[in-house]
């Protein structure tokens, strides 16, 4: 089993952004990976696993696309598990979903994974785009925002709860696959690969994080630059951004001091109920 | 004259009103683009909501077989990439509910067009504007053509006005339907009575504060007696407490209803983000620091065991009271 998982820089969403002048200036951000990326690399390794730190079996291979600066990203990624990295050297935020998708179809290509996994967005574009125009380009099957995976143990096929504005939903697709995750896959029987774990295979109920050993051992893990020319891509964007400017900011509110008052306003005031 | 293709869903009773903003969005950039708005419908049984729709565009396709009943993204796909063909539209929209989402990036990879998500305003024939950084920044974008495609955020948009002429209802047999060994094995669909979050008049919404899912009940007592649609932040539905399709935020459901009731969230950017747009703001949390007070228009510092239970009586009474 060889899965492709894809992690995204995003500047810390917990800081506030810079906008002046229809401008976002990110010089001074401060990068981290993609919550949801995390996830993806989680469930990717939890996939090559018997159970928590069981023996492994498969590769994990992270991409990232980006400057130089990602290594860092993925440097951490190495120290969760991940066998290998890819960066495909360019400016990130010059990307559109699309070019984003073509490039990382191209690395496909060449790796042949038997599964890409991807965080289900980020949290700077919030586009909620690329595994499904991945999945589109490369005429795969797709499986979003996924509750839950299980690799059949033929290796032939996967069994996936999604979630949906209904409810929740059943899926079955056949690999190769591209699949996105949402939080629930952190989930400690959420990922399971019947090849090599059993039903009672459980894991911690968050993403890991590197222990001292996997930073270690990541030091000595290859993370190779690929240039945009060698993957021969056409990463021009077709969405482009503009401008930017800060939302309208709500007006200040009152603080009310009973429950009465409360009550007393909405029907009142505010004419809500 | 040239069109704007707009993905519509159904259910058993006809259109889903959740494509009514997406049918808005694509009059708007009709007018622009001097086009016909033309639904586009896909199912097993979808005759009564191409009626439906057809109420609100000039034309209407319908795609229907029995292989077409799972809303796969497999199968549905290349029918939207059709009915762009075959009215030669040079735009195709839908709301961004979990279909749209699933659905319309796969479209655009098979028109290898750009797409915008999320739309919460049409500025020009292919500009947009649309909030990212988890509605922190408000970006104005740009898609290049031939084709643009775009998902449309259901709260930005009213229902637009019927047409004066109902438009015709043209229904297509598909070509070939291949799901590329995908298939929809089953739906747990949460069983609620209550309005859908996106569309509900008042939300009341639990955070972590609320320590159990059994707690949520008291809340689902006020949402009820307020006939509105029990919500969550993103933490409660981390921690369990409720199901994750509660979840109001960035990464959940974004609403926009009359009254938002917080009750015992502390306001994390990521779950301002789902209900910044909402009328009036009720923040009830006994942090008198909490975020989610900067937001909203009343602000009560209480725990929620001691606010809601009076809550309630109090509303009962000024119902009563008519």
């Amino acid at each position: 089993m060889k899965i492709l998982v894809t992690c995204k820089r995003v500047p810390n969403p917990e800081h506030k952004l810079k906008i002046g002048s229809g401008q976002l200036d990110l010089a001074g951000a401060s990068w981290q990976l993609n919550t949801f990326d995390e996830y993806a690399v989680e469930t990717a390794l939890r996939l090559t696993e018997k159970g928590k730190g069981g023996e492994r079996s498969g590769e994990v291979v992270a991409v990232s696309i980006g400057p130089k600066d990602v290594g860092q990203q993925l440097r951490g990624v190495l120290a969760m598990g991940a066998d290998r990295a890819i960066l495909v050297g360019a400016e990130d935020a010059a990307l559109d979903a699309l070019a984003v998708a073509r490039v990382l179809a191209a690395v496909v290509a060449r790796e042949k994974p038997d599964l890409v996994v991807l965080g289900k967005q980020t949290v700077d574009g919030d586009s909620n785009q690329v595994g499904q125009i991945l999945a589109g380009l490369l005429g795969w099957p797709q499986a979003t925002f996924l509750a839950s995976i299980r690799l059949t143990a033929d290796g032939k096929g996967a069994i996936v709860t999604r979630e949906v504005d209904a409810g929740v939903e059943e899926k079955g697709v056949r690999l190769p696959v591209v699949v996105t995750v949402d939080l629930r896959i952190i989930g400690k029987k959420a990922v399971r690969n019947e090849a090599l774990a059993g039903p009672d295979a459980e894991w911690e109920e968050t993403q890991r994080y590197a222990s001292l050993k996997g930073i270690m051992a990541a030091k000595k893990k290859e993370i190779k630059d690929v240039t945009l020319a060698e993957l021969g891509v056409d990463a021009k964007p077709a969405m482009t951004v503009k401008s930017y400017a800060a939302p309208p900011a709500r007006k200040a509110g009152v603080k009310v001091a009973s429950v009465d008052e409360l009550v007393a306003k909405l029907h009142g005031e505010a004419k809500v109920i | 004259m040239g069109a704007v293709a707009v993905f519509c869903e159904s259910d058993d009773k006809g259109l889903r009103s959740a494509s009514l903003p997406a049918l808005a969005a694509g009059a708007e950039l009709a007018k622009q683009l001097a086009a016909d708005v033309v639904a586009v419908l896909i199912g097993a049984h979808v005759k009564a909501a191409a009626e439906d729709a057809a109420k609100y565009a000039a034309r209407v396709l319908a795609y229907t077989d029995p292989l077409l009943e799972a809303p796969l993204a497999e199968t549905w796909a290349p029918q939207l990439v059709d009915a762009v063909k075959r009215v030669g539209a040079s735009a195709l929209l839908g709301t961004a509910t979990s279909t749209g989402k699933d659905l319309l990036p796969r479209a655009s990879a098979l028109l290898a067009a750009g797409m915008a998500s999320d739309i919460t305003g049409v500025l020009g024939p292919n500009k947009f504007r649309r909030p990212a950084y988890a509605g922190n920044a408000i970006e104005e974008v740009e898609v290049a053509g031939p084709v643009i495609v775009a998902s449309v955020r259901q709260t930005a948009f009213q229902p637009p006005p019927q047409a004066a002429q109902t438009g015709d209802v043209e229904l297509v047999a598909p070509g070939a339907i291949d799901p590329l060994g995908a298939e929809l094995m089953g739906l747990h669909a949460t069983a609620s009575a209550r309005p859908d979050l996106g569309e509900a008049k008042v939300v009341v919404s639990g955070g972590r504060g609320m320590k159990a899912g059994e707690n949520f009940k008291v809340l689902e007592e006020l949402t009820d007696l307020l006939g509105g649609a029990l919500g969550a932040s993103r933490a409660a539905c981390d921690a369990g407490m409720v199901p994750n399709d509660l979840q109001v935020g960035q990464t959940g459901k974004v609403v926009a209803p009359q009254l938002y009731i917080a009750v015992a969230i502390s306001g994390a950017i990521q779950h301002l983000a789902g209900m910044k747009g909402s009328k009036v703001i009720v923040a009830i949390n006994k942090d008198p620091e909490a975020p989610i007070f900067q937001v909203a228009d009343y602000g009560l510092v209480d725990t929620w065991e001691k606010a809601i239970p009076p809550l309630i009586a109090a509303v009962k009474k000024l119902k009563a009271a008519g």
